[in-house]
C-alpha cells in the first residue's frame, strides 16, 4: 500500500507541473486586457503603465510563470489584482466553505442515490423501479438555479424556515452554518443523487446475475445479506470511482449554486477572477484543483483496496 | 487575516451575536467591491461602502449643490488657481491620530504620487499645496480648474489616516483606516463587508447603528427574495423589472434617484482604419440612427418604464441638461432621408458590440429592431465586458454600446470623451470648437459662464454624434418598510446620516 501511495504521488508531481503551464498558457490566450479592467473609468495612461510594471505583465510570458512557480514553490501564490489580498489566504478562506458545501451535498447525494439504486436494482422492471428512475432524472434534468431560486422562494420567503442565502463558517455558529447550506446543498445533491443512481443500479445489475450471487442465494441466506454484504459490497468499486470522481468536481467549486445562494466558494472566486482577468487567483484555484483532484483519484484507488483486497497486486 | 485571528474574530463575533444583531444593518450590494482604498479603487460599489467609511472634505446635496464635510469651507482668489480651504477641528481617523491640514496635505500627496493610484487624472491640476496653519490649507493650481471641488466630493476628496498608509503602502485597502462614521472590521472577500460605529465620530449621535455589514449578491431576485426573508434590512439596484413585484409588497418602500451617469453607443470616428464606414464617416448616419430609436418604447421595453430616456451626457433633470434638444421622437422617415441624402438610399449595414449580460442585450436587440425599419442594418457582437473594452481602447469596433457611471461636475461627463487626444476619448473624436468650449469651461467657476459653454458643446455634439446617448440609470433602492430616513442622491450613494431603523 505504502509503496502504491508514493508511486502515485510521485506520478502526480509532473500532472500538477503540465497543469499549472497550461493554465497560464490559456489564460494569456484569453481576449482583454486585465489591466485595463484594473485601471478604472478613466484609464489614466500613467496608471496602466505603473500596473503593468506592478504585476510584471511587460515580462515575456515563460519570464512570468518561471517567476510565478519559483514564489509558489515557496508558498506566495501572488495577491489578487482586484482586492490586493493574497491569493493563499483567499484559497484559505474559501476551501473550507467549498469543502464543507462538497461534504454536505455528497451526503445527502448518497443517501439517496445509494439506496435507489439498489432498490431500483433489486426491483427491476417494476412500477418502482420506474418510479425511482423517474425521480432521478428529474434531479439531473432540473437546472440547479431554477431549483434555486424555487427553494428560497418557498423556503425562506413564504415559509421563512432557513436563510434565503449567505454562509456562517462553521466555527463560529455550527448550527446556523449547516442551516446556510442545507438548501444549496440540496440542490446540489439531488442533481448528483441521479448519477449514483445511475451507476449503482447498473453495476448492482451486473453483480446481482454473477454466479457467486446465486451460490449465496442457494446457501439460504436471508435476502437483506445477499444485497448488502456480498452484492452491494462488490458493485459499490464503480460506485466509489464516480463518487471521488464527483467530489473531485465539488471541490472546483459548483458555480450557479454557489452564485445564486452567496456561498463565497471557489466556483464564485474563480468566476469573478475570470471576468476580472485576476490572474494570479485564476491560477492558484486551479492549482488547489488540480491537486485536490489527484487526492481524490488515489484516494478512491486506496479505497478499492480497501473494500476489494484482490486488487492489492494490480 | 492568519488561521488564530480569524478564529479569535469568530469568538468575539459569536459571542456578541446575540447584542449586536438587533443594531446591525444589512445592505445588500450588487457586486464585491475591488480593492477597499479610495485612491486605488474603481468600482462604483466600493463607492458605496466608501460613504460609510471614509468622510469627504465636501459632500453633494440631492440637488448636487457642494456643501462642507470635512472642510467647513473654501474660497478661490481672484484669477481662480489659488483655493483655500479651512477644516473642522473636532475630527479623528478610526486609528485616533488627528485630522489636521497636515493630513489633507499627505492625502493630496497620495492621490497624486502613488504609483498605483487611480485619482491622478482627478487632481492633477493641482500643482502645490501649503499648510497655513492647523486647520488651514492652501492649493496652489496651474491653471484655473473649476471641477476641482466636484472631486473632492467623491474618491480624491475622502481622507484617509496618513500614520496608517505610511505604514501600510499599497496595502492599504486591506485594513483602511478613515474619517467616516464607521470603522472597518473585517471582510470575507464576496462574502461580507463589516463596519462598526465609530464612537468618537464628529457627528455621532447621526448614526443609529452599531454595525452596519455589506452583503453582495449579485443575482437581483436572489438579492430581493433575501429583503423578503428579512435577511437584508436594504438593498441597492433593484432590477426595474422586479419594481412592480416590490411595489406590490406592503412590508417594502421603494425610493430613487436618476443617476449621474448615462448609456450610449460610442461611435468609432477616428480610431483606426475600423472608423472608415458609413456610420463612423458621416455624421448625417449617425443622426438616422439616432432618429430610428424610440427611446421611450426602449426604455418601456427593457426597464418597464423605470428609468429615463435621454439624449445628452446629463439626464433631462440635470441643471446642465440642454433644454433646446429635447429627447428626440422617433422618426423613420426622417432617418431614411437623411441616409438617402448622405448617399446610403439602399441602407447600411453596421456592427455594435455589447457586453455580453441579458439587459444590454436586450437594449441593442430592440435597437436592431427599431434601426432595421430605418434601413440601418445591425449585426450584434457580443463580447465579455473586459474584451469590449479593449477592443474599443484599441479601436478594433466600429459602435459600442458602453455607458459612464457619471460625475458630480458636468465636466466628467463630456471633456474626457469629447476633447481631441482625451483619455477615454475612443471615438477619437476631435473638433477644435469643441475642445475650445470645453477647456473654457474648465476655466470659470461661475456656473452661468460654465453653463453657456456646455449649452454650446451639446448643440455641437447633437450635429455630430460620435456618442448616442440613450438612457440614463435610476437608482432603485428597496428598504424594509420598518426603516426611516433614508434620502435617495443621485450618486447612487447610502448615506445613513440620520437613517433609523423602527424596532
Amino acid at each position: 500500500m505504502l509503496t502504491f501511495l508514493a508511486r502515485r504521488i510521485l506520478i502526480a508531481i509532473p500532472t500538477i507541473i503540465l497543469i499549472s503551464i497550461f493554465v497560464f498558457g490559456l489564460q494569456n490566450l484569453l481576449p482583454g486586457d486585465p489591466i485595463l479592467v484594473m485601471a478604472g473609468e478613466e484609464r489614466d495612461p500613467q496608471v496602466i503603465e505603473a500596473l503593468r510594471e506592478k504585476y510584471r505583465l511587460n515580462d515575456p510570458i515563460p519570464i512570468q510563470y518561471f517567476a510565478w512557480a519559483g514564489n509558489a514553490l515557496q508558498g506566495d501564490l501572488g495577491i489578487s489584482l482586484r482586492t490586493q489580498q493574497p491569493v493563499l489566504e483567499l484559497i484559505g478562506e474559501k476551501l473550507p466553505v467549498t469543502i464543507q458545501l462538497a461534504v454536505m451535498a455528497l451526503i445527502i447525494a448518497m443517501v439517496i442515490g445509494i439506496p435507489a439504486g439498489v432498490i431500483s436494482a433489486y426491483k427491476k422492471g417494476t412500477w418502482i423501479d420506474w418510479v425511482a428512475n423517474v425521480i432521478a432524472l428529474s434531479g439531473l434534468s432540473v437546472p440547479n438555479f431554477w431549483l434555486g431560486i424555487m427553494l428560497i422562494l418557498l423556503v425562506s420567503v413564504q415559509l421563512g424556515w432557513l436563510p434565503a442565502s449567505g454562509y456562517q463558517p462553521l466555527a463560529e455558529d455550527p448550527l446556523q452554518s449547516i442551516r446556510t447550506m442545507l438548501m444549496p446543498a440540496f440542490v446540489l445533491g439531488t442533481a448528483l443523487a441521479a448519477t449514483l443512481m445511475r451507476h449503482t443500479r447498473s453495476a448492482m445489475l451486473t453483480v446481482l446475475q454473477s454466479d457467486y450471487v446465486r451460490t449465496a442465494r442457494a446457501k439460504g441466506l436471508k435476502e437483506q445479506t445477499v444485497l448488502t454484504t456480498h452484492a452491494l459490497r462488490n458493485a459499490l468499486v464503480p460506485v466509489v470511482t464516480v463518487t471521488t470522481l464527483l467530489f473531485g468536481e465539488l471541490l472546483a467549486g459548483a458555480v450557479l449554486t454557489e452564485q445564486i445562494f452567496t456561498i463565497p466558494g471557489f466556483g464564485k472566486l474563480v468566476v469573478d477572477a475570470v471576468f476580472n482577468r485576476d490572474y494570479a487567483v485564476v491560477q492558484g484555484i486551479i492549482l488547489c484543483t488540480g491537486v485536490a483532484f489527484i487526492a481524490m483519484n488515489i484516494l478512491a484507488d486506496a479505497t478499492y483496496r480497501v473494500l476489494n483486497p484482490r486488487m492489492t497486486s494490480t | 487575516m492568519t488561521f488564530a485571528k480569524y478564529m479569535g474574530a469568530a469568538a468575539v463575533l459569536a459571542l456578541s451575536a446575540g447584542f449586536a444583531q438587533a443594531q446591525d444593518l444589512r445592505i445588500g450590494l450588487q457586486e464585491d467591491p475591488d480593492v477597499l482604498d479610495p485612491d486605488q479603487s474603481r468600482t462604483f460599489v466600493g463607492r458605496i461602502v466608501y460613504a460609510s467609511l471614509c468622510d469627504k472634505l465636501v459632500d453633494i446635496t440631492p440637488d448636487l449643490e457642494i456643501i462642507p464635510m470635512l472642510a467647513t469651507g473654501w474660497s478661490w482668489n481672484d484669477d481662480g488657481t489659488v483655493l483655500t480651504m479651512t477644516l473642522r477641528d473636532d475630527v479623528v481617523f478610526h486609528d485616533g491620530t488627528p485630522f489636521n491640514a497636515e493630513a489633507v496635505a499627505a492625502n493630496i500627496d497620495r492621490s497624486k504620487n502613488l504609483e498605483t493610484s487611480r485619482r491622478k487624472s482627478e487632481v492633477r491640476s493641482i500643482e502645490s499645496w501649503n499648510v497655513i496653519d492647523e486647520f488651514t490649507i492652501e492649493m496652489t493650481l496651474a491653471a484655473p480648474d473649476a471641477t476641482l471641488i466636484a472631486q473632492f466630493a467623491d474618491r480624491s476628496g475622502m481622507m484617509l489616516s496618513p500614520a496608517a498608509f505610511n505604514e501600510a503602502g499599497e496595502d492599504f485597502g486591506l485594513n483602511p483606516v478613515c474619517a467616516g462614521p464607521f470603522s472597518f472590521s473585517e471582510r470575507i472577500q464576496q462574502d461580507r463587508i463589516v463596519l462598526d460605529k465609530f464612537e468618537d465620530y464628529y457627528r455621532a449621535d447621526e448614526i443609529a447603528f452599531d454595525s452596519v455589514t455589506f452583503l453582495p449578491i449579485p443575482d437581483t431576485t436572489v438579492r430581493l427574495a433575501n429583503l423578503r426573508a428579512g435577511d437584508l434590512d436594504m438593498l441597492e439596484r433593484l432590477a426595474a423589472t422586479d419594481v412592480g413585484s416590490a411595489e406590490a409588497d406592503a412590508g417594502l418602500q421603494l425610493e430613487r434617484a436618476t443617476s449621474l451617469g448615462y448609456q450610449g453607443i460610442t461611435i468609432n470616428v477616428g480610431n483606426g482604419p475600423r472608423a472608415e464606414n458609413p456610420l463612423g464617416s458621416n455624421a448625417d448616419v449617425r443622426e438616422a440612427l439616432s432618429l430610428a430609436i424610440d427611446r421611450a418604447v426602449l426604455n418601456q421595453v427593457v426597464f418597464e418604464g423605470a428609468f429615463a430616456p435621454g439624449n445628452q451626457p446629463y439626464s433631462p433633470t440635470s441643471p446642465w441638461y440642454n433644454a433646446s434638444f429635447p429627447v428626440p421622437e422617433r422618426d423613420v422617415e426622417a432617418a431614411r432621408a437623411l441616409l438617402a441624402e448622405a448617399g446610403f438610399a439602399d441602407g447600411v449595414a453596421i456592427e455594435v458590440q455589447v457586453p455580453n449580460n441579458p439587459v444590454q442585450t436586450q437594449v441593442m436587440q430592440v435597437i436592431q429592431a427599431m434601426a432595421g425599419e430605418a434601413g440601418i442594418t445591425i449585426e450584434l457582437a457580443s463580447k465579455e465586458f473586459a474584451t469590449l473594452l479593449a477592443d474599443q481602447s484599441a479601436g478594433e469596433y466600429t459602435a459600442s454600446q458602453i455607458g459612464w457611471s457619471g460625475r458630480v461636475d458636468p465636466d466628467g461627463n463630456i471633456h474626457q470623451f469629447m476633447t481631441t487626444g482625451g483619455g477615454i476619448n475612443d471615438s477619437k473624436y476631435s473638433n477644435e470648437s469643441m475642445d475650445q468650449l470645453l477647456n473654457d469651461a474648465r476655466l470659470s467657476t461661475d456656473p452661468a459662464v460654465r453653463r453657456e459653454s456646455y449649452n454650446a458643446a451639446i448643440a455641437l455634439q447633437q450635429e455630430d454624434f460620435p456618442i448616442i446617448y440613450l438612457y440614463h440609470q435610476v437608482w432603485i433602492w428597496a428598504l424594509d418598510d420598518s426603516m426611516q430616513g433614508f434620502t435617495p442622491y443621485p450618486d447612487g450613494m447610502i448615506r445613513l446620516h440620520g437613517v433609523t431603523q423602527a424596532e
